[in-house]
């Protein structure tokens, strides 16, 4: 369904792709609330929208728009309100090489990996400004603490992607998608296709989502926002549809991480018998249900678990992550180079 | 001292999940007011209720108050004699009885001291207002709440 | 350095660390973690503290000075607040006091009903600990199933008290529950209500099996351990030192327990473990306290089957004057040891009042614990010693 027209065709897939992320981010947010409430045995929202509490995202929404903007008042006013913004856009950005279906993404760049990688890190520059121009030590405290958190944890993030583009000679992530269902070994008449999971980045899985969970400042690895410690962190200054702008970025990047984790190393779109022709209609259903169980696991830890004290997570990154994800590089190499 | 190590493979986390997992799929205990309410012990100390009948405006119980939230008056008056020839009695007749609610700090020590049996416990709590005025319940409004005193609860032996 | 003159070149001292000025951060008085209105005046750098000074005083509410002009039966309900977390031990070591100078002895009823209500508070206080504590280290589950079952302690204590948190049930002499309703109730004596024992042993069950729930999740989680092993550790001398007491205490190898030395209770007719654990640091404190719950669970299973049957008051005068004295009564509150001082000249009120409270010693030993920890580990180590402002200030 193309209109022939590049840029028209552009338009619309971001514009789909958006609006369907933006209401994926809510489904997760809701998620949040009522998984996490039923795991500390509590019903969590229950009036809004029925007895169910759906509509309780929407609510908060709309209760988030008409609050009083503040900026505080020896703040950096203009740093202040560029940050949100700069973080949403760098998240929304990322989903540009996410492909939903084999012909399903907006633009599926040879550099697919390299380009999420780097374009997702722009969000530690927009939680630095938070912290900075917040003038408040507490958010200072919050945003030293995400920098030196968020940069540390790049590496291992990107080491353990290294070793599946190793795996799969590519970049791109539909290439990588591909490589994934190409046939590994034939048992009698069946072609056995196995999810890079299980080809051996069965560390390298775990190191990316250590990695993922540190970069989305979340429990245990949430320092930065640290609720009982520093009240909110980079955050705590932030009212009204700045904060709405953090908290959706926050909610999309767990989306974005989650559906670049199962691109890499779960399949993607991609399942066993399932022809092709349906693979562009039933892709996305195939990638939401990886994403929702990620999304789960994420959430799972996020009740579960307390947080790592500010060195003790650097530790873990700097001693550990990075040579093992190093070392899975190696293996994937001589696996790759000798089989 | 081998509790405080920490062993590799990490089994303490996976035991912490299994615990919120099977909390996931256990019903709440939550009670849903407004619309279901719990029912608290006849025991409970919710609302202090009067029975003007027996107050004979002794003041012990404005007196023993320890945030002295009772406010009492009263007057004397004069009652016929019983029988022929005896001498006029005097009765006391209480004018304002009010508790201040606002103030209570819901000791009892008004119920216990009271000679007479007129202050009773009753476990009510719903009656908050908006101002705090509204928290001054005077005679009438205290001689409602003797409807909901429970009756004496059965006791241990 | 400042001197004009030339120096030597092995004077000079060069250093390669970044020299910032120390930031002053003002942590509370209104924080997620001071357990209240504490401020601590911090010199950080960084995020290591070089220096702390509590202010305290924000929540002083004059007791000693309210105790004054306020008869025995009105202090006795004024003093729940003071520990508001466990409302019933504050009273005990009170009501002591003035039954010493009284020379009026509690029925042996009113002796274990309070011992099993002490124990029912030291639950209720342990379970808040259980619940905010891992608060506080990130952890958001153990607080709901700690303080689900502490429902069930209170509504206990409700059913027998008429109150949940401030249960005003001890009186000179003994205990005796707020007249309930209809005039019969004041001519019948007031007892415990029916079926309260049998619900103790069906909410000590509980306890016990959320105290398993709260190993699982909390006491064998590596995490908890990577953030409370080997930090804030206080050894035994220095507790004595700084004048703790209750599990603090116990945590830092040292086996006292107020309990097993002065009986104002019958806890000598009980049998209990006292819970001691040897490293005093924030993990060793937290054990300490998990354990003390099942000791008292261990005490209140005993205990039901021994209360003796009589009356719940001695016989006590209606206007109750207490005779010239002085007495100090010490008592074990679940923050440790709570005293009052009453100094009676003879009337219905005493003429002084001085309480011991535990939290304000446990509080002293922060300057010296805080030096050179980092920020969260502050928040760990304040948490760990288990005060209430309350109790601090008065």
């Amino acid at each position: 369904m193309t209109t022939g027209l590049f840029a028209l065709d552009t338009a619309i897939k971001v514009v789909v792709v958006l609006a369907a992320m933006l209401s994926g981010a809510l489904v997760v947010i809701f998620a949040e609330l009522k998984i996490g409430a039923h795991m500390q045995h509590r019903p969590g929202p229950y009036y809004a929208g029925g007895r169910f509490g759906w509509a309780q995202p929407l609510a908060d929404g709309l209760k988030f728009l008409q609050k009083e903007d503040l900026v505080p008042n020896g703040a950096d006013s203009r740093v202040f309100r560029a940050a949100p913004y700069l973080v949403v856009s760098a998240t929304l950005a990322t989903f540009v090489v996410i492909p939903f279906g084999p012909d399903l993404v907006v633009r599926d760049l040879d550099l697919g990996v390299f380009y999420l990688l780097a374009i997702s890190s722009i969000t530690t520059l927009g939680v630095l400004m938070a912290g900075w121009a917040s003038a408040n030590k507490y958010s200072l405290i919050g945003g030293l603490r995400a920098a030196a958190q968020l940069i540390a944890y790049e590496l291992p993030l990107l080491l353990a992607a290294v070793a599946v583009v190793v795996q799969a000679g590519t970049m791109s992530l539909n290439g990588i998608v591909e490589a994934q269902a190409e046939t590994f070994i034939t048992v009698g008449s069946f072609d056995i296709s196995v999810p890079f999971l299980l080809k051996g980045q069965l560390i390298g899985f775990a190191i990316f989502m250590i990695a993922a969970v540190a970069e989305l400042s979340r429990i245990p690895f949430d320092m930065p926002i640290a609720e009982s410690e520093l009240t909110m962190g980079y955050l705590t200054e932030y009212s009204g549809i700045r904060f709405t702008m953090f908290f959706l970025g926050e909610y999309l990047a767990i989306i974005s991480m989650a559906a670049v984790a199962a691109t890499l190393y779960l399949g993607g779109y991609w399942a066993p018998f399932i022809p092709e022709n349906l693979l562009n209609a039933a892709g996305p259903l195939i990638l939401g249900a990886k994403v929702a169980l990620l999304v789960f696991i994420i959430i799972w830890i996020r009740w579960t678990w307390p947080r790592l004290r500010e060195d003790q997570l650097q530790d873990m990154a700097w001693r550990w992550l990075i040579p093992l994800a190093l070392a899975n590089i190696v293996i994937a190499g001589i696996f790759k180079v000798a089989f | 001292m081998s509790q405080k190590r920490i062993a590799f493979p990490f089994p303490g986390l996976f035991k912490g999940m299994w615990v919120t997992l099977r909390t996931l799929f256990r019903k709440t205990p939550t009670v849903f007011y407004p619309d279901e309410k719990e029912i608290p012990v006849p025991r409970a100390r919710g609302v202090i209720s009067l029975d003007t009948d027996a107050c004979t405006v002794c003041m012990l119980c404005a007196r023993e108050c320890p945030d002295w939230c009772i406010y009492i008056e009263g007057h004397k008056e004069e009652v016929p004699p019983a029988k022929e020839g005896g001498r006029v009695r005097t009765r006391a007749k209480l004018d304002r009885f009010d508790i201040d609610y606002a103030l209570c700090m819901y000791c009892g020590i008004c119920v216990e001291v009271c000679p007479f049996d007129a202050l009773f416990w009753s476990p009510e709590y719903e009656y908050s207002e908006h101002s705090i005025a509204g928290m001054l319940h005077d005679k009438e409004r205290l001689t409602e709440w003797l409807a909901t005193v429970p009756e004496a609860p059965a006791v241990e032996s | 350095m400042t001197s004009p003159e030339l120096m030597h070149r092995s004077e000079v001292a060069v250093s390669v660390e970044l020299q910032t000025p120390d930031m002053t951060l003002n942590i509370g008085p209104q924080h997620p973690s001071t357990h209240g209105v504490l401020r601590l005046v911090a010199r950080v750098d960084g995020e290591r503290i070089r220096d702390v000074e509590p202010v305290i005083g924000y929540m002083h509410r004059g007791y000693e000075k309210l105790a004054e002009v306020r008869t025995y039966a009105q202090i006795t309900a004024l003093v729940n607040r003071i520990d508001w977390v466990a409302g019933f031990a504050n009273e005990i070591a009170f009501i002591r006091a003035v039954e010493t100078l009284a020379g009026i002895e509690p029925t042996e009823r009113a002796q274990w009903i309070r011992l099993i209500l002490s124990e029912l508070a030291r639950i209720s206080s342990h379970l808040v600990f259980m619940s905010s504590y891992p608060l506080e280290l990130g952890a958001t589950t153990p607080l709901f199933h700690a303080l689900r079952e502490r429902e069930r302690v209170l509504d206990l204590i409700e059913g027998a008290t008429g109150g949940r948190f401030h249960p005003n049930f001890n009186r000179v002499g003994g205990v005796k529950p707020a007249a309930g309703g209809g005039s019969t109730q004041k001519k019948v004596s007031s007892d415990l209500p029916a079926g309260f024992f049998a619900g103790t042993k069906l909410a000590m069950d509980n306890v016990l099996a959320v105290c398993d729930d709260i190993d699982n999740l909390v006491t064998g989680n590596e995490l908890i351990k990577a953030r409370t092993v080997g930090v804030g550790v206080i050894p035994g001398d220095k507790a004595i030192e700084y004048g703790l007491s209750g599990p603090n205490l116990r945590a830092s190898g040292v086996g006292f327990d107020l309990r097993k030395h002065e009986f104002i209770l019958p806890y000598d007719e009980v049998e209990f473990d006292v819970a001691v654990a040897e490293g005093g640091d924030c993990y060793d404190r937290y054990v300490v306290r998990l354990d003390e719950i099942r000791q008292s669970v261990r005490i209140v299973l005993q205990a039901i089957d021994k209360v003796p049957s009589g009356p719940l008051q001695a016989k006590v005068p209606r206007i109750l004057k207490v005779p010239q004295g002085q007495a100090y009564v010490r008592n074990e509150n679940p923050k440790g040891e709570f005293g009052y001082y009453v100094i009676s000249e003879g009337g219905r009120m005493p003429y002084r009042l001085k309480i011991r409270s535990t939290s304000f010693s446990n509080l002293s030993i922060l300057p010296w614990i805080l030096k050179d920890q980092l920020v969260p580990d502050l928040v760990a180590i304040m948490g760990s010693l288990d005060f209430v402002l309350g109790d601090v200030d008065r």
